[in-house]
């Protein structure tokens, strides 16, 4: 029990602070219940999506600046294709393309041996282009049912369902993937990669896969944010920093082989309900950005500085 | 001599780009015009007498005048990446010392504006190099966070100030939109800046220290560099050129917005990167981000030309850096 206490030291932490947090929240706002608990999942779905996948490069030992962009290329194909056809196919094809962005994002950085901030960051611009080109000005239309399934609740009053088919789509990759020779692969490269590739891991392979999840994960960020909105919006949102910070806090060291999904996640929704506060306490809403990005930056200064720490030692 | 004949020609031809790298840059300068030129006769070189004399040296001036702001946020990017980090912050450091001077002249009066602008971007860029130089967060993210947040700053100024109506500075709408001889009057500015930048990166300790760290930091460390105190510098620097660039843009454009000079932020990347700068450090030349910032506007016209649409040029922007840094690091064996 205590080893696993100790193993979990960090998640669990998180998860107390969160709770503490929604205390706080229901102190400031009695009336918050259920409906307030719905809103905060909706708006963290597209922010929890593109946590995990930036969180599975950052494992590999890369990082992944173009999850923004490949969100909003997700989204507007989503808007686009589903004026034209039927929900389920166009949902698969969007998830295909998310899928084969993050692959190419890989293969670039494998082939070029560019490093991964350089590659992702030409890519943001590029993947940014391609969703303007897609659809040059807000437009398109979701499916209903899409819409629907980010509302509500399922069976009793507190479990929201966007943070079911959160959990749901996240497990379905994740949970396959950690437990099989591909998640041991990943780690092993993030944590040292020369040590993975003489023990015979093949860094290459694992790398491309790893970005080919983060795809994915945005394809799911995107089609959520085009759920959220009912159109396609081709201009990135403030995903990139959001993610970083989510995944600093989440307890995934920066430079790879350390953390899991479960933080990052529950991070998330620490950085949504501290806005949820701050926007009760009637702060204007632009000084709640300055306060969020304050907050971000500090988180990433802080891990970085315990990162370092860790290493001296 | 022994080393040079086991390389491959490719690598030797490296090397030879990498020690003269203004020779193919101006020559792709060159080949870009000539391009240009078959494309839309008469727009550079005027071949007849009379009035397309007069567009070609009209063409010239506005060339040189829309990448003297591009080659000034490059010099950020150049000095920045001499030590292997990056600043994205300009793009909105520009336009908030652009915003501030415009909304404060009125109240305040041009030169505290001024001085308030510039101001603005010393604060950024100090902060900048707090995070990067003390707590060694990596740069990218770092002016990645600064950038949001002075973007969440401005914001909320910007609903303060909006009744004071804003003025622009009648000597900077001089030197943005000015001509003396066809030539922009922006050149008075960049002239002694790019002379400044020149001289800080070839014949002071400053740029010697800053190749030094970005080809080695731990060597020199150990010969004595104090890396906190130069990236402290570096990033205040880099901070105060972007807030002069704002200036200069706002007298250019001559209408403050809140995201006025935010579209240069790319550009000024690729610039650099295809003025022979090393993203990784160690290596680069302002003069070359000069003629990549130059390159970059005759793409942009030969773009306009084609009628390519805003998302294609994007994308393409985004290509060429990853295609030239993917070349440096084939033809160097470096990374």
């Amino acid at each position: 029990m205590s080893a696993f206490l100790r193993k979990h030291a960090w998640v669990i932490g998180l998860a107390v602070l969160l709770a503490v947090l929604l205390g706080i929240t229901k102190a400031i706002q009695p009336g918050f219940g259920a409906s307030g608990l719905e809103s905060l999942a909706r708006a963290a779905l597209p922010f929890a999506f593109a946590t995990a996948g930036m969180a599975v490069v950052v494992i590999v030992g890369g990082i992944d600046l173009s999850v923004a962009s490949m969100m909003a290329v997700c989204a507007v194909t989503a808007a686009v294709l589903m004026e034209r056809m039927a929900g389920v196919p166009a949902l698969m094809i969007v998830l295909g393309v998310g899928l084969a962005m993050g692959l190419i994002n890989g293969a670039l950085i494998v082939l070029t041996r560019v490093p991964d901030i350089v590659v992702t960051l030409a890519m943001l611009f590029v993947w940014e282009g391609v969703a303007l080109l897609i659809l040059e000005s807000p437009g398109g239309n979701t499916a209903d049912w899409l819409e629907r399934a980010t509302r509500g609740f399922v069976g009793i009053d507190l479990l929201p369902k966007p943070f079911v088919i959160m959990a749901i789509c996240i497990a379905l990759v994740w949970v396959p993937i950690r437990r099989s020779k591909l998640g041991l692969s990943i780690y092993a490269v993030g944590s040292d990669e020369m040590a993975a590739f003489r023990s015979g891991v093949p860094v290459g392979w694992t790398k491309v896969a790893a970005y080919g999840i983060c795809g994915l994960f945005c394809a799911m960020g995107g089609l959520s944010l085009a759920a959220l909105t009912g159109i396609g919006e081709p201009v990135p949102g403030p995903y990139l920093m959001a993610s970083v910070a989510a995944v600093v806090l989440g307890g995934v060291v920066l430079g790879g082989g350390k953390g899991g999904l479960l933080g990052p996640i529950i991070a998330v929704f620490i950085l949504r309900i501290i806005r949820t506060i701050l926007t009760l306490m009637a702060v204007d809403p632009n000084v709640t950005t300055i306060v969020e990005g304050v907050i971000m930056v500090g988180v990433v200064m802080l891990g970085t500085a315990l990162t370092l720490r860790g290493r001296r030692s | 001599m022994s080393m040079a004949d086991t390389d491959t020609p490719l690598v030797r031809f490296g090397r030879v780009l990498r020690d003269n790298p203004m020779i193919p840059l101006i020559a792709f300068l060159l080949l870009l015009i000539a391009v240009l030129e078959v494309m839309r006769p008469g727009i550079v070189m005027p071949f007849r007498i009379g009035r397309d004399g007069l567009i070609s040296s009209f063409w010239l001036g506005n060339l040189i005048k829309f990448a003297i702001p591009l080659a000034m946020l490059a010099a950020c990017q150049v000095l920045t990446m001499l030590t292997a980090g990056i600043d994205l912050s300009v793009g909105v450091v520009a336009t908030v010392s652009a915003f501030v001077c415009a909304t404060l002249s009125s109240i305040w009066g041009v030169p505290q504006a001024v001085m308030m602008a510039l101001a603005c971007g010393l604060v950024v860029g100090l902060v900048n190099g707090f995070g990067v130089g003390i707590v060694r967060v990596h740069p990218l993210i770092m002016t990645l966070g600064t950038g949001l947040i002075a973007t969440g700053c401005l914001q909320v100024y910007q609903r303060y100030v909006i009744n004071a109506g804003s003025e622009i500075p009648a000597f900077l709408e001089w030197l943005g939109t000015g001509r003396t001889m066809g030539m922009p009057n922006g050149l008075f500015l960049f002239l002694p800046f790019a002379a400044f930048i020149l001289w800080l990166m070839r014949y002071t300790g400053f740029g010697r220290n800053l190749f030094a760290l970005g080809s080695n930091e731990t060597a020199a460390k150990l010969s004595g560099v104090k890396s906190w105190q130069v990236l402290m510098a570096l990033y205040a620097l880099s901070g105060l050129i972007a807030a002069l660039t704002g200036l200069l843009y706002l007298g250019m454009i001559r209408a403050p917005s809140l995201s006025l000079a935010n579209p240069l932020l790319l550009p000024s990347v690729a610039a650099a990167v295809i003025g022979g700068t090393s993203i990784f450090g160690g290596r680069g030349s302002f003069a070359g981000a000069i003629v990549g910032a130059l390159i970059l506007r005759v793409l942009d016209t030969m773009l306009t030309l084609l009628q390519m649409p805003e998302g294609a040029r994007t994308a393409l922007f985004g290509l060429i850096i990853l295609a030239v840094t993917a070349l440096y690091v084939r033809i160097t064996g470096t990374r």
